[in-house]
């Protein structure tokens, strides 16, 4: 029987899994609620986070600077991609926008181990959340509980950003109706690159914050794509709420799965997403589908 | 019409011909070639006709590939080489079709990729699938009484199959049944309100490309001799959906060109330089950029418009 002590380890570790795939996942859904595209290559946005981390923090030596610094690089990137090839692709069917994201997972996979090599690279965590505490009879990485206040911290301010301000209200018109929008005299074309820019800074901060966890390979970004998007799938497509309710759940589900079910524990997510899907198409907290 | 049959046996006959004139590594380039086409075509039936964009084609190659591998082991014989992997995976795109098929869009590609991955990570956790190592050490079947051990018999056997999936895929899309599909690809509601059972017609044409599909994964294990989870896994359905898109969504003869065209990339590129997947993925982005229509759609001069 597992302990009191340990159920409580495991909630917190999956909490603050859940934490990482809602910084992974907000970035994803917000894209799609803007524009429409299911951005596959959001994993390699988290990838291309992770490793301009690490090279921030080889450069100044601080995790925080990083912090800052990484998901600005990343968040140009997404800039470029939007402003030279996504934005063509607006008036075709919506799918070619999806191809196209998925052309850039084997373009920035490539890049990044040309750039930085095929190694696994580790992240050490900032010196202040090195250690590990104990909690209840359980140590706990202090790290994860960085991990579990700082996903809090940044769904609050997204909260606040998007309901609470004049770009929130800008963003959430464009969601509701972009072309009406445009009409009211918004420039769209500029809220679209910077949602856009903003969901891949969102992908790449979270692949800073995972760096000390999970390291930074070339591969993790394919890796982590399916995660987040069952998370968005769960939660309900474009929608914020949505993105935290199914990250917390799959952050649950995947963490307890590994330690009560280890033969069936990759299987998991997909069942319970499988589950919502065939209950609720559009996810737990989506608008219905047409 | 008879100049597309004198093509299409010409064209046959060179690709017979082919292993008398090159070496060992040519001729393995072509029959990778071969059956990677096999599987972008049977995506292209979805895609490229129904109109439904599938990120779980992985699955139904997989299936075929364990199921040819596990068979394989038990009697090398044509029951086993396919009868057996085309039984399994159309069965399994009956059941995910069933479930599948209820949305659309992006929901679909969600869908679908969520069963391929489910398949993956079964494979990848068991011991009776090989887990991650996979099932190695596969015999090639013997096929009326012809083994299929040497590289020229399996050479024939692959292009009899290849021509007849050809040919039997060219029926198809141009038989009534084709033509509803391609109404639902265009128009879903309307095919519905004009009185067809779409989500029939879509379940069959799903069925339809899963079993060609796990025929392909069932060639790829008899040609390898080995399969690993890797086949379940999405990027599989990926590859093959970049093959499509590069020789030209529905046109058939453009998944095998994309598929010629992906094989020869990845082999001819990666002798030259370790980039080789930077180049595949600009590659693919310009033609989602500026060829729309693939290689087929760029050489009848209809850049731009859907084949």
């Amino acid at each position: 029987m597992p302990t009191l002590a340990d159920l409580f380890a495991q909630a917190l570790n999956g909490l603050s899994y859940g934490a990482l795939l809602f910084l992974l996942s907000v970035g994803l859904t917000l894209i799609f609620g803007m524009l429409d595209v299911v951005n596959l290559a959001h994993g390699s946005f988290y990838m291309l986070g992770a490793y301009a981390g690490l090279t921030v923090i080889a450069a100044t030596g601080s995790f925080w600077v990083a912090l800052l610094a990484a998901p600005l690089l990343v968040g140009a990137v997404g800039a470029l991609v939007e402003r030279t090839c996504l934005r063509p692709l607006y008036r075709r069917p919506a799918l070619d926008q999806v191809l196209l994201t998925f052309g850039f997972i084997y373009l920035f996979e490539d890049l990044v181990k040309w750039i930085w090599g095929g190694r696994i690279r580790s992240i050490p965590p900032p010196d202040l959340f090195s250690g590990s505490v104990k909690l209840y009879g359980a140590t706990i990485p202090s790290y994860r509980l960085f991990v579990i206040g700082f996903g809090l911290a940044m769904a609050v301010a997204l909260w606040l950003l998007i309901e609470r301000t004049r770009l929130g209200a800008i963003i959430r018109a464009g969601v509701f109706d972009a072309e009406m929008t445009g009409g009211l005299g918004i420039n769209i074309q500029r809220v679209f690159t910077a949602v856009f820019a903003f969901g891949a800074a969102l992908g790449g901060l979270s692949g800073v914050i995972a760096g000390p966890i999970q390291s930074a390979y070339p591969s993790m970004g394919v890796g982590i794509l399916i995660p987040a998007l069952i998370v968005v799938v769960v939660g309900g497509l474009g929608s914020l709420k949505g993105s935290l309710a199914g990250s917390l759940i799959i952050g649950q589900a995947e963490t307890f799965g590994k330690a009560w079910l280890p033969d069936a524990a990759m299987l998991i997510i997909y069942v319970v997403m499988a589950l919502v899907m065939l209950v609720r198409p559009q996810g737990l907290l989506g608008r219905p589908l047409k | 019409m008879i100049a597309r049959i004198v093509a299409f046996a010409a064209l046959a006959g060179v690709l017979a011909a082919f292993p008398s004139f090159f070496g060992n590594y040519p001729v393995k380039l072509l029959q990778e070639i071969l059956i990677w086409g096999i599987f972008a075509m049977s995506l292209d039936l979805l895609m490229g006709y129904a109109g439904m964009v599938s990120f779980g084609h992985s699955a139904f190659f997989g299936i075929g590939g364990y199921v040819a591998a596990l068979a394989l082991k038990h009697s090398a014989g044509a029951v086993s080489a396919l009868l057996l992997p085309a039984l399994a995976a159309g069965l399994a795109a009956l059941v995910i079709g069933f479930f599948s098929i209820r949305v659309s869009g992006v929901y679909f590609i969600m869908l679908t990729l969520a069963f391929s991955q489910m398949f993956y990570a079964y494979a990848f956790q068991v011991a009776w699938l090989g887990a991650e190592d996979g099932l190695v050490g596969i015999p090639r079947p013997t096929i009326v009484g012809m083994s299929l051990a040497s590289t020229k018999s399996f050479h024939l056997y692959l292009l009899v199959l290849v021509a007849a999936t050809a040919l039997a895929l060219w029926r198809i899309v141009r038989s009534p049944f084709g033509h509803v599909l391609r109404g639902i690809r265009e128009n879903e509601a309307r095919m519905e309100a004009v009185g067809y059972a779409v989500n029939r017609y879509k379940l069959l044409a799903f069925t339809l490309a899963g079993t060609l599909a796990g025929c392909a994964g069932s060639l790829y294990v008899q040609f390898n001799g080995s399969i690993t989870p890797d086949a379940f896994f999405w990027t599989t359905s990926g590859e093959a959906l970049l093959m499509v898109i590069i020789g030209g969504v529905g046109t058939l003869g453009g998944a095998m060109l994309g598929s010629a065209a992906f094989i020869l990339l990845q082999s001819l590129v990666s002798t030259y330089t370790e980039r080789w997947m930077l180049i595949l993925g600009l590659t693919f982005i310009l033609f989602v950029l500026f060829a729309p229509g693939g290689i087929v759609g760029a050489l009848r001069g209809r850049v731009g418009i859907r084949a």
